[in-house]
């Protein structure tokens, strides 16, 4: 065999190891999604009783469900999402229609960039210091705003983006129509970037809807069934993550109960939010 | 006369009444994009502000001292630090070229009917909350580390030079090798979806260039895909460094909270951010929370500069893809 041979047969050779271990890789990652989601799912399903949602959280031993907690996470994500996406839809119209090209902006959406990815812990430590050490107590409010401060990245950029997919024919039009730039923003691009801001939002509220850290030291926890959002408030994250510290049985089965409800609403929210850009696509088109 | 003028009066009125509401809706605007900076200074600021007593009171001492004695009033980082860079490093370790192999397979290998839905399912995997990642890790994962893959690192790896005291110790299941093998899970997603987002802005007459001159997929791959997106590749690893160093819930279940210091892997330990979640609402002292707090800075600090490394070499690409 001559050594071109042998060259040629080493290329080859190397060349189906590297994509035979690219194809590795990716079962690899499918691998631990299967497991985990698999883990989910029948030790959820296995808990999962009507009582979950009509009982409050129980002290060891006893009987109860989540009831007080599905309240607490909804109330303080709903208020998160009701805070953070006028801001942020505001800031996105800032960097998209007032501030391209110019460094305030370009800070901005650099700023809102590392805001996006920084540990969650950090902001309820900053919400920690912001509300709750002057108010003198943990509370439903504190835990809103820390998630309100998660939601806003993220209606920002999609806000952002959405707005400079719009196509400038369309300001153009509209403003030699005669028509304020404010009304142009809110009456024209608003209506053409709805769908995209729209999946922001229901992104963002899956992002909240699974959070913990953040929740530790602003809403804190409460066995009861608490309205008052000036008082400390249970979430589900909160409750899975001291049941599943815990040594109980029956704490456990809750927790995975919990776990498997948040994870199927999370997941399901990212699939609509999907479904909702993938809509918009077809009909640009 | 009257009739001619009251139009042109109204439009004139109108237009005064649009000057001041397009001026109200920019000042609007504009405070919305100032609040989203200051808010990042602020949290900046207020955990500074926070942890100031902490660093007046230790110093420097405060990064470099391994003592955490609540007792005593007596808290050094070093602990935190050290779990927070060892087990974001052994993620990275597996992460990146698991990464780089679903990216390559999504891109180059995989017939295209297949890269769509198994695309959708490698990010399925970023959207599961942190705490599911947890509660897996600490009610499975462990147990089957404990059982199987410890004690066989242990036996095979354990006795060498060097390497060894990496995997020697009991086969507890909890502590640093299993946080960060957890973590690199989490992780992957957010690395491979960079990368294969990047792979495909290759121009494709660069790559067709080189199969004309025979070359092998992988060949493609290596040297002219790799290459043109290097920077945007070491923006992913990077962004997934930052989570992988901030990340609290899955690491604060399978981590053990034991605050020692010890070079092996299988032994427990402790992370800044599992720290925080674990002791902040049981800090009694006002240096004690002021510690905790000196800690969630460092933390933000270090993964700010993660982040902006991130994004800054995730724009060079970008810049370059523009100017193309």
């Amino acid at each position: 065999m001559s050594r071109a041979d042998m060259l040629y047969l080493r290329r080859r050779a190397t060349n189906a190891m590297a994509l035979g271990l690219a194809a590795a890789a990716t079962l690899f990652g499918l691998f631990w999604l299967v497991w985990i989601l698999w883990t989910t799912l029948s030790n959820g399903i296995a808990a999962l009783k009507p009582s979950l949602f009509l009982q409050m959280t129980p002290p060891p031993g006893a009987d109860g469900g989540l009831a007080n907690a599905f309240f607490g996470s909804a109330a303080m994500s709903l208020i998160a999402i009701a805070m953070g996406t006028p801001v942020g839809v505001l800031a996105g119209t800032f960097l998209a229609e007032y501030a391209r090209r110019r460094a305030l902006g370009e800070a901005i959406r650099f700023i809102n960039d590392i805001l996006l990815s920084a540990p969650s812990i950090v902001l309820g430590l900053f919400v920690y210091t912001l509300v709750v050490k002057p108010a003198g107590h943990f509370s439903g409010w504190a835990g809103a705003i820390a998630l309100a401060f998660i939601v806003l990245p993220v209606v920002v950029r999609t806000t952002d983006e959405m707005l400079q997919l719009v196509p400038s024919q369309m300001r153009e039009a509209a403003l030699s129509l005669g028509v304020p730039q404010w009304k142009v923003t809110v009456q024209v691009l608003y209506r053409s970037a709805l769908p995209g801001i729209l999946t922001g939002v229901l992104l963002a509220l899956a992002r909240i809807t699974g959070e913990t850290a953040p929740l530790l030291f602003t809403a804190l926890n409460n066995q009861f069934w608490s309205h008052d959002l000036a008082a400390p408030m249970a979430s589900v994250p909160v409750v899975v993550f001291q049941y599943a510290m815990s040594p109980y049985d029956s704490w456990h089965a809750l927790a995975w109960a919990g776990a498997f409800v948040v994870t199927l609403f999370v997941l399901a929210t990212s699939l609509v939010a999907r479904a909702v850009l993938a809509r918009k696509k077809v009909s640009n088109d | 006369m009257t009739p001619a003028l009251a139009p042109t009066d109204a439009a004139a009125q109108r237009s005064v009444i649009d000057g001041r509401a397009d001026r109200g809706f920019r000042w609007l605007v504009t405070a919305a994009g100032v609040f989203v900076l200051l808010s990042l200074l602020g949290a900046a600021f207020s955990m500074f502000w926070g942890g100031r007593e902490a660093f007046a009171t230790f110093g420097l001492k405060f990064l470099y001292t391994d003592v955490w004695d609540p007792v005593n009033h007596q808290f050094g980082a070093l602990v935190p630090i050290y779990g927070t860079l060892v087990t974001a490093l052994i993620a990275m370790l597996i992460a990146v070229p698991v990464s780089f192999g679903i990216a390559l397979f999504l891109t180059e290998v995989a017939p295209p009917w297949l890269r769509t839905p198994v695309g959708s399912a490698i990010e399925l995997l970023a959207g599961i909350p942190s705490i599911i990642y947890g509660m897996w890790g600490l009610f499975v994962f462990v147990p089957v580390m404990g059982t199987h893959i410890i004690p066989f690192l242990s036996a095979h790896l354990g006795n060498l030079p060097l390497v060894g005291t990496l995997f020697s110790g009991p086969p507890l299941g909890i502590g640093m090798l299993t946080a960060g093998i957890v973590l690199a899970i989490m992780v992957i997603p957010f690395i491979a979806s960079v990368m294969r987002e990047v792979f495909l802005t290759v121009p494709t007459r660069l790559k067709e260039s080189a199969y004309a001159l025979g070359s092998s997929t992988w060949e493609v791959a290596w040297d002219i895909v790799l290459p043109y997106t290097r920077s945007a590749v070491i923006g992913g690893v990077f962004l997934g460094l930052g989570r992988a160093l901030g990340e609290t819930m899955a690491v604060t279940f399978v981590l053990g909270n034991a605050h020692q210091l010890t070079a092996s892997l299988l032994m427990p330990g402790n992370s800044i951010a599992a720290t925080i979640a674990n002791e902040f609402t049981e800090a009694d002292s006002e240096i004690y929370l002021s510690s905790l707090v000196a800690l969630g800075f460092l933390l933000f600090i270090v993964t700010f500069i993660v982040l902006a490394i991130a994004k800054l070499m995730l724009m060079r690409l970008a810049r370059r893809e523009g100017q193309a």
